[in-house]
């Protein structure tokens, strides 16, 4: 999933701090799941800032609308109405920072402000912790390192590693960080391809990535 | 056992402290409550196994939130006390009653006044 968190409150009152009345819209997908944009998370925002506004003697309406996604345009379809109806001054999005883009470009006079920091492409490791797993590098490698991702997961994404500073399972950078090479090591050899840890892995063609500019998926199949 | 306790204490009965969200401590203060505090019963008691222990993380968010808004972390608190102490359930209202009165009323204001709960 899409792992993200809460801006800090204090960023979130500065972005709203001229407004009276906003839409804030939660998402139902990844941000749910990671417990920083679902329905829960907006209510709790919601009611931050409403204490902070009225702490202040400047009260602010919030409403409050969460969405089977916002990375999908039929969702946004669905603020329509209350866009349409409620005069808001702007609309603050929990969703990952898709979320926002959709809807600034669906709701072209509206003004659009994130409130989470979209942080990785991730999964949880135990309740309330969530760690990095993929970098989203569009050629997908991992069968070369016993299936673990040393481009999202070592520090310096060597394809060919560990480099010296792996200690004790640990990674250089930090004794929280484990190093993903220690674990490829290990898995390869409980896996009996040690050898194969003696091939080297040539460079890698970043186009696929980032580097290649930003990316888009054209399925002829389902398009209409 | 009759004790008082101050009158300015609305308890909120829940069945297990474990119940007591967030969203229920944050809107306490949004509705003008001066203090909210939820009491639990002792650490390791907790016939849920674990209510308490979760009630003690959310009170810790909301005093952080608090503390990001420029508010007195203090009007939130988590007091762990067994069905058997009533005498300590006085103690802790009127300790918490004193606190939130050296704090002063809340700067968010409204008719509603420092509200606690119990289970
Ligand atoms: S190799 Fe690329 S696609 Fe595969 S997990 Fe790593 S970053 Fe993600
Ligand atoms: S210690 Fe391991 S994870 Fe850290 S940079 Fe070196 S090889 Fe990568």
């Amino acid at each position: 999933m899409v792992v993200g968190e809460s801006k800090p409150i204090e960023e979130i009152l500065s972005m709203v701090a001229d407004f009276n009345k906003i839409l804030l819209t939660g998402c139902k997908g990844c941000v749910t799941v990671c417990n920083a944009g679902g329905q829960k998370e907006v209510g709790i925002l919601a009611s931050a800032l409403k204490i902070a506004r009225k702490k202040e003697g400047r009260e602010i309406e919030i409403d409050e609308i969460t969405l089977e996604r916002q990375c999908d345009p039929e969702y946004i379809d669905q603020l329509e109405d209350p866009i349409a109806k409620n005069g808001y001054d702007a609309v603050v999005s929990m969703a990952c920072s898709v979320g926002p883009q959709y809807i600034a470009k669906h709701y072209e006079d509206m003004l659009v402000f994130p409130a989470l920091n979209t942080t990785f492409i991730g999964g949880s490791l135990e309740h309330g912790v969530w760690a990095e797993f993929c970098q989203a590098c569009g050629a997908c490698g991992i069968h070369n390192f016993g299936a673990l991702c040393p481009i999202a997961r070592c520090a310096k994404s060597l394809l060919n590693g560990p480099c010296g500073g792996s200690a004790g399972g640990k990674c250089e950078i930090s004794q929280e960080t484990d190093c993903v090479w220690h674990l490829i090591y290990e898995r390869m050899s409980r896996l009996g391809q040690l050898d194969k840890m003696a091939n080297v892995v040539m460079f890698k063609d970043w186009t696929s990535s980032r580097d290649g500019g930003p990316r888009k998926i054209v399925r002829e199949d389902l398009k209409q | 056992m009759r004790l008082s306790y101050p009158s300015n204490v609305k308890v909120i009965n829940v069945p297990c402290t474990g119940r007591v969200d967030i969203l229920h401590l944050l809107k306490a203060i949004e509705d003008g409550a001066d203090g909210v505090y939820v009491a639990g019963c002792l650490e390791g008691d907790c016939h849920y196994l674990t209510g308490n222990l979760k009630a003690k993380k959310r009170v810790a968010y909301v005093k952080k939130v608090l503390e990001d808004i420029g508010m007195e972390p203090e009007r939130v608190e988590m007091y762990n006390l067994s069905a058997a102490q009533g005498t300590r359930f006085a103690e802790i209202a009127r300790e918490f009653t004193e606190r939130i009165l050296d704090l002063g009323p809340s700067p968010v204001g409204s008719e509603a006044k420092s509200g606690g709960e119990a289970a």
